[in-house]
């Protein structure tokens, strides 16, 4: 078999990582917490960093008004869908080997992950502006607006008195990594194509 | 004549304060040099201590935890006395941990801790001490820091030549200091010698959970059986135990059981009587004890009344028992660290006796006896005898090693603590203790492997040493720092209780076990309620169950109703935190008990027996949040035979 193709088809089988794997982690610091509390976010569930730390965070949380981290949520049913059906599709371009889908494949995938990632903003905010209005402990800005306690989408943040750390896990990097494996199959796919086409 | 008495008077006060000021300058002089003394001590803020320093609470019954060098207490263990502080002995799941053959004891006298030892070397896995008055032994969980388990012990009274253990953790021994009938019977006191016995007691410890079960108990002669060691490396296999009252005097002790020159230490081969028990010998005795554990899976204490013992009489097994004669009631029998020097500290002697095991079993082989005492051996004093300090002080009472060849004793008489020399017997160095020195701690200084840093002195009295309290004042430690040729006095802090033993370890063989809170899965408690939607309330007939959790920062439920005067209402409260630190206290207005102190995914369950009508309130009693005083409930109260019906809410629901 050609290497691009195997390449595809490795590419494309890195995303099943993505169920041994987390894909981002949100950790908060306080002094008060020489162990930090944190959650892990998979494709198809949120866990405890350390054993009992969701259930810290919404504790924490319920003061000023946040709603519990949910147990489940509608992208868990589909996540997983999606990556099933990219690995599939992947593996299915890669035995087909018309390379020029390759890069379709690469395109669909961005998109996917871009919306993902959108969607994961959208429920961050939500997440922290939108309080209980009867919440024991109601903090405003310095303009006098309600604070709002949206974690960061990347990097890391003071949140009162916690840093807020947003960042990737290793799923990301499979993630990154089959799709860099996509273009890359991509382009030597085009080499072995324009070697033949010269023999 | 009134004024020569005057006179003479202020000479012996000028005199006395003579001595003082040489002594403070010569303290002052000291601190110049050494310089540093407080430094020495101080472990900055957020900094943790180099060693855990478990001190016996003597007549407050507890096992206090240390640090070391900084001398800060971390933690009060209860263990044979009641707790209000932590319920331990009021909430329904520790109230069996105290019970014994004489029914419920709120209270003990606890002696000498010991932490269990692998291959003679301290392993951080538990510690024990023993109860003194109504005599027990209790291990401590070295995980959780909390009692885990106390069996009492038959056919003993006055548990005090214990709680040790051998080289392995193989047993846990606890010998009695007064001999008593066995079985205890109805005779005139006054017949005493010849027929009370002394029970020395081998207590086998389960290498996995740690559990204690008698195995054997020696019937020896009713001697005072003060302390006991284990012999070490060479001399495993073999426990020593200091005598007094050699005498068998009844009355008058003081006098009478300090007659003769020379008391014993029973030298005692257990790997022989092991092997005779394990041949069926012995004799099985009816008798009662209670056998309490605690269990970190239902959290709760169960009881058990045990009913046999197997006793072994000393001339059953020849060659097994021998009584090393040893000057002047000796009070510590200490083993050095490579088990060759048996210490005898006569604590009414002006030396101090160290014997030979080599010695000892040469003297065994080749029957160098000197008579024989109710059929057990006496070997004779100068074949066994390896050395003797001579006037190290007045009254030895202790000796610890430090693992570099020398020892340290401490003087209870003149109030001091003495280095010497194995095997030269010379006296190097001595420090003054403030004041009446019992025991003394080195961490590991019991054991093959001493960890020789710091000596920790435990003292009677303290006098004038710290700001006055009344006519009771504080018992004290002080620490020493010995890594160098002379001891260094760097520190007195105030202990729980009288002090009697302590045992020490470094900090990173403990410290990273320690448990953060008990997970709430794991929970098998009976009365367990894992989440708000199971908080409930329950009746049968006039026993109420309140199934009720806590979480920051509320009781579910936190509105009952449908209680009425007469009955029996059960608080069984789950502390549903997950979190390292965040404990959950309950109490009742008016309920005849102890607050609960529920640790996160622990259940404790307190009664409360409502005497009037009304509307009772009850809140959370360790501040656990920011909202922690809004952490409040009511319990309406109706007459007896009312029909209000039986309620509960949280928030309306």
């Amino acid at each position: 078999m050609k290497t691009s193709r195997i390449i595809m088809i490795v590419s494309a089988a890195l995303l099943l990582l993505l169920f041994v794997f987390p894909i981002w982690n949100i950790t908060l610091e306080a002094p008060q917490y020489p162990d930090p509390i944190g959650m892990d976010i998979w494709i198809n569930k949120l866990t405890d960093a350390e054993p009992g730390d969701i259930q810290n965070i919404n504790l924490m949380n319920h003061y000023v008004g946040m709603k519990p981290i949910p147990e489940t949520m509608p992208e868990f049913a589909i996540f997983p869908k999606v990556i099933i059906g990219m690995t599939i599709l992947g593996i299915i371009l890669g035995l087909i080997g018309r390379y020029k889908l390759y890069l379709v494949w690469f395109v669909v995938m961005a998109a996917l992950g871009a919306a993902g990632l959108y969607d994961f903003y959208l429920w961050e905010y939500d997440y922290g502006h939108n309080l209980n209005p009867k919440a024991a402990i109601k903090f405003v800005d310095e303009d006098g607006n309600p604070m709002a306690y949206q974690p960061p989408l990347i990097g890391n943040e003071q949140i009162l008195n916690f840093k807020a750390r947003s960042w990737p896990r290793e799923g990301s990097l499979f993630l990154a990594l089959a799709m860099f494996g996509s273009l890359a199959a991509f382009y030597v796919a085009k080499k072995e194509h324009t070697a033949q086409a010269r023999e | 004549m009134k004024s020569k008495f005057m006179v003479l008077l202020s000479l012996v006060a000028l005199t006395l304060l003579g001595s003082c000021n040489n002594g403070s300058s010569k303290k002052k002089s000291q601190g110049a040099l050494s310089g540093n003394v407080a430094e020495r001590v101080f472990v900055a803020p957020g900094e943790h201590d180099e060693f855990y320093g478990f001190i016996s609470g003597g007549f407050s019954g507890q096992l206090s935890v240390y640090g070391l060098p900084s001398g800060r207490l971390f933690k009060v263990i209860p263990v044979f006395s009641v707790d209000a502080e932590k319920a331990y002995g009021f909430n329904e799941e520790t109230k069996p941990m105290l019970m014994t053959s004489h029914g419920f004891i709120p209270w003990d006298d606890s002696h000498h801790p010991d932490l269990s030892q692998t291959e003679g070397v301290i392993d951080g896995r538990w510690c024990f001490i023993n109860a003194n008055n109504t005599p027990r032994i209790a291990r401590i969980d070295l995980t959780t820091f909390e009692t885990a388990e106390i069996i009492e012990i038959p056919n003993s009274a006055g548990n005090h030549s214990s709680s040790f253990v051998t080289e392995n953790t193989e047993y846990v021994v606890a010998g009695t200091r007064f001999g008593v009938p066995v079985p205890q019977r109805d005779m005139p006191i006054e017949e005493y010698k010849g027929n009370f016995k002394g029970a020395l007691t081998f207590i086998k410890v389960d290498q996995e959970t740690g559990n204690m079960d008698i195995a054997f108990q020696i019937l020896m002669p009713g001697f005072n059986y003060d302390l006991a060691h284990p012999g070490r490396g060479k001399s495993h296999g073999w426990f020593f135990f200091s005598t007094y009252n050699t005498e068998e005097a009844n009355t008058l002790l003081e006098v009478n059981a300090s007659q003769n020159d020379k008391d014993f230490i029973a030298a005692i081969n257990w790997k022989k009587i092991e092997e005779y028990v394990a041949n069926g010998g012995g004799k099985k005795m009816p008798t009662r004890y209670a056998h309490n554990i605690y269990s970190d899976d239902t959290h709760s204490a169960t009881s058990t009344m045990k009913t046999e013992i197997l006793t072994v009489e000393p001339t059953d097994v020849p060659g097994a028992i021998f009584f090393l004669p040893t000057p002047k009631s000796p009070h510590g029998c200490d083993v050095d660290p490579t088990g060759e020097y048996i210490i005898g500290n006569g604590k009414l002697a002006a030396a101090l006796t160290a014997h030979s095991f080599t010695k000892m079993l040469d003297a065994i082989e080749n029957k160098k006896f000197d008579g024989e005492a109710y059929g057990i051996p006496i070997l004779n004093y100068d074949d066994v005898v390896a050395g003797v300090v001579q006037q190290p002080g007045l009254g030895p009472l202790h000796t610890e090693f430090d693992g570099r060849g020398n020892a340290y004793t401490t003087f209870f008489i003149s109030s001091e603590v003495v280095k010497w020399k194995l095997g030269t017997w010379e006296v190097v160095d001595r420090k003054p203790t403030y004041y009446s020195v019992g025991h003394l701690m080195i961490p590991g200084g019991n054991s093959r492997k001493p960890w020789g840093k710091y000596l920790v002195a435990m003292n009677k009295i303290t006098k004038d040493r710290y700001l006055p309290t009344g006519p009771e004042l504080c018992q004290s430690a002080q620490l020493y720092d010995i890594s160098g040729d002379k001891m260094e006095l760097l520190l007195d802090f105030p202990t729980v209780g009288e002090p009697h033993y302590a045992a020490g370890a470094p900090a990173d063989l403990i410290a990273p076990n320690s448990k953060k809170f008990y997970k709430l899965g794991e929970n098998n408690h009976p009365y367990k309620t894992l989440s708000e939607k199971e908080a409930r309330v329950e009746r049968k007939g006039n026993e109420v169950h309140i199934y009720m959790t806590t979480i920051r920062s509320h009781f579910s439920p936190d509105n009952i109703e449908g209680i009425k005067v007469g009955d029996k209402v059960y608080f069984h409260v789950t502390n549903l935190e997950q979190d390292f630190d965040v404990p959950h206290g309950i109490s009742m207005i008016g309920a005849n008990t102890s607050e609960l102190l529920i640790m996160p995914g622990q259940t404790e369950t307190f009664v409360w027996e409502p005497k009037q009508p009304g509307v009772w309130p009850f809140y959370c009693t360790d501040f656990c949040s920011a909202l922690h005083q809004e952490m409040q409930g009511y319990v309406r109260v109706s007459p007896k035979g009312s029909d209000v019906p039986l309620k509960w809410s949280l928030d309306g629901e």
